[in-house]
């Protein structure tokens, strides 16, 4: 069952992996999200959240079975291959720490596009895309330039990451908990302006969170289990 | 938003750490320029010791002997020269000049040559700079004496002091020529050479204080005063060794075979390069002594680079993982270690390059004049290679961290494991 469009923009099928030093085995027969759909993901700790993820991003090799991503199999491509199929094509937020404390806060967001030409040339003249990215996340010009980046608040970081991963206009954005830092009133404020963002640009979304509260913004959700794979319509 | 401009940013966030590391860098460098150049420079200017001279000439014992007793004034002369055969010498169609050398005799450790004032003249040390005088002349009276600037430095002596010369090399029971003082009538100026070290006096100034002394011991009841000593016949009777400058240095195998021929003495004639050659090579075990403590040295401040690396290493692991998801691949990763460690030895060995030449622009004349060294301040090509070998072993070094990150990078995937 695909609810949104024709277009699939990830596939997983078949899908085995497992760490060489645990005993979890991360088991997906039939995984997928359709172009622009927004997909909630849950699961306890150890259920293989941030595997899949990795698998998704194209970081970690699946055992068995293919990640299929907007008609990619990323197991035919090389790693480099991956590497530069993901610059292009995701956007990924991590749970904290997204920033190179070095760099301000624009040139963190210019990161998202640093390694990718495709994204760069779609963000037309990307110090300006950045901004007005920041500015959309409610980072206004004034907080921006008074602050150094390790200042900011964890709110504040983690829309500058959302603005990173949003640069360029991906296909799919990858958030892996990134409002388990954030009180609940920065947590919704930071999904709504994300996912605002991600309207804008018919982006796919998967986000896992341990909130099931969150679950209510998304079109979709799905807990992983130990169990190969369970659905939940929210 | 390049590799380059990333690396530069983060070094600059972990600067502490970082000037810490290129501090290290920069000077086991100028420890490694520094002992290489000191010892070409050593060798330079022992191989330079005596260098407009064609010929040593001396009674017959060992090429490396003979330059010990007549250059470096190390240990004694095994026999002398007739003054007949040194006469004998300078008649020779090929030589056109020689310097007479006549010792045995010291000052306050400081070793007595007796000679003419053509070893003012003739001498020749280094690139065949002459003997320069800081002040003063050579000697005009019979009991003026010239001294090397060493001996001025360490006795404090001047123009116009007044010395006592010492029978024999030195020892408790030396017998002091006192009846006879010298007046020191100039000062040579530095030369890094033996010259240093050395008082010259005329060789009728060293047979006017023997008058009274025979087989090395004074005559009992023989006092002739120094005015009475100069009315004798000072003719020499002996030298020790002898300078040879030929007319055409083409003949100088021609000439040294003569000599070491020569029918009524026995005498050995030496190359002074081909001596000194072998002079150095007997010190070749204290040069090479000094290289492996230079390369200790730098593989002592390449380990201290890596440890610094490796222990920023676990600080960047976010780092890592970021750019990890934002596309750059674990070969990136890999560069970007490297990329550092090999900035990180650049900057160092530029600073220890700079340091090297500011110590040497500052330090060259107290080197001289201290511990006779002269340092050049121009780099050889040999240092090149240095250089090149330690930023090889600094981009080496930078492979370990490197190699970690990547292989972290790979098993953890975007996730951050502390």
């Amino acid at each position: 069952m695909i609810p949104y469009g024709d277009e699939v923009l990830l596939r997983c099928r078949g899908l085995r992996f497992a760490w060489p030093s645990s005993d979890t085995v991360l088991m997906l027969d039939d995984f997928h999200v359709a172009s622009g759909e927004w997909l909630f993901l849950c699961g306890p700790s150890g259920s293989g959240k941030s595997t899949l993820l990795g698998l998704i991003a194209g970081v970690l090799s699946p055992a068995a079975g293919e990640v299929n991503v907007l008609g990619t199999p990323l197991s035919s491509l090389s790693a480099s291959a991956r590497d530069r199929f993901r610059a292009d094509h995701l956007g990924y937020i991590f749970q904290q720490f997204n920033l190179l404390p070095f760099l301000d806060p624009v040139e963190n967001v210019l990161l998202g596009c640093a390694w990718s030409p495709a994204r760069t040339a779609r963000a037309g003249d990307a110090r300006i895309e950045a901004s007005r990215l920041l500015g959309a996340l409610g980072l206004d010009r004034r907080t921006l330039s008074r602050r150094k980046t390790s200042e900011l608040s964890v709110g504040q970081q983690q829309r500058v990451a959302a603005a990173r991963a949003l640069i360029g206009g991906p296909e799919l954005i990858v958030a892996d908990e990134p409002t388990s830092a954030l009180d609940a009133a920065a947590r919704d404020s930071f999904l709504q302006l994300l996912l605002g963002e991600c309207t804008r640009h018919g982006t796919g979304v998967v986000f896992v969170s341990h909130d099931m509260s969150l679950a209510r913004h998304f079109d979709r959700a799905l807990a992983l289990g130990n169990l190969p794979s369970h659905q939940l319509v929210a | 938003m390049n590799v380059f401009s990333i690396t530069l940013k983060s070094l600059r966030q972990r600067r502490t750490g970082v000037a810490l590391t290129v501090i290290t860098i920069a000077l086991s460098v100028f420890l490694l320029l520094g002992v290489e150049r000191i010892r070409t420079d050593a060798r330079q200017s022992f191989a330079s010791t005596v260098s407009g001279t064609d010929l040593l000439v001396g009674a017959r014992s060992g090429p490396v002997n003979l330059l010990l007793y007549a250059v470096f004034h190390v240990g004694e002369a095994t026999n002398n020269i007739t003054w007949k055969t040194y006469q004998d010498i300078r008649a020779m169609p090929e030589v056109a000049w020689t310097v007479p050398l006549s010792l045995g005799d010291s000052h306050r450790g400081f070793r007595v040559t007796g000679t003419t004032s053509d070893f003012f003249l003739h001498y020749r040390y280094g690139a065949r700079k002459p003997l320069a005088f800081a002040a003063g002349h050579a000697f005009s009276d019979l009991y003026d004496a010239v001294i090397g600037a060493e001996v001025a430095r360490r006795l404090h002596y001047g123009v116009g002091d007044t010395i006592v010369l010492a029978h024999g090399l030195g020892g408790p029971a030396t017998a002091l020529h006192s009846d006879k003082p010298f007046r020191i009538s100039g000062v040579l100026a530095p030369t890094g050479t033996p010259v240093d070290a050395t008082i010259a006096v005329s060789l009728e100034a060293i047979e006017a204080i023997h008058v009274d002394w025979r087989s090395g011991v004074r005559l009992p009841g023989m006092t002739s005063s120094a005015d009475q000593a100069r009315h004798r016949d000072l003719t020499p009777k002996a030298i020790t060794a002898c300078l040879v400058g030929l007319r055409s240095r083409l003949s100088a195998f021609a000439v040294q075979r003569a000599l070491n021929e020569y029918p009524d003495e026995a005498l050995l004639a030496v190359l002074p390069g081909v001596a000194l050659g072998e002079l150095w090579h007997l010190l070749g075990t204290a040069e090479n002594a000094l290289r492996v403590v230079s390369a200790m040295v730098v593989l002592v401040g390449i380990s201290g680079m890596l440890t610094a690396l490796l222990a920023m290493l676990n600080e960047r692991r976010r780092e890592m993982a970021v750019l990890r998801a934002v596309g750059a691949s674990t070969r990136t990763v890999f560069a970007l270690l490297v990329a550092e460690s090999t900035l990180l030895t650049l900057i160092g060995m530029v600073a220890g390059g700079v340091l090297l030449f500011a110590v040497t622009l500052l330090a060259h004349d107290y080197l001289l004049a201290n511990a006779g060294i002269v340092l050049n301040a121009t780099p050889s090509a040999q240092e090149g290679w240095l250089l090149l070998s330690v930023l090889v072993l600094g981009s080496l070094s930078g492979c370990i961290p490197g190699w970690i990150a990547y292989r972290r990078s790979l098993a953890d995937g975007l996730q951050v494991r502390l």
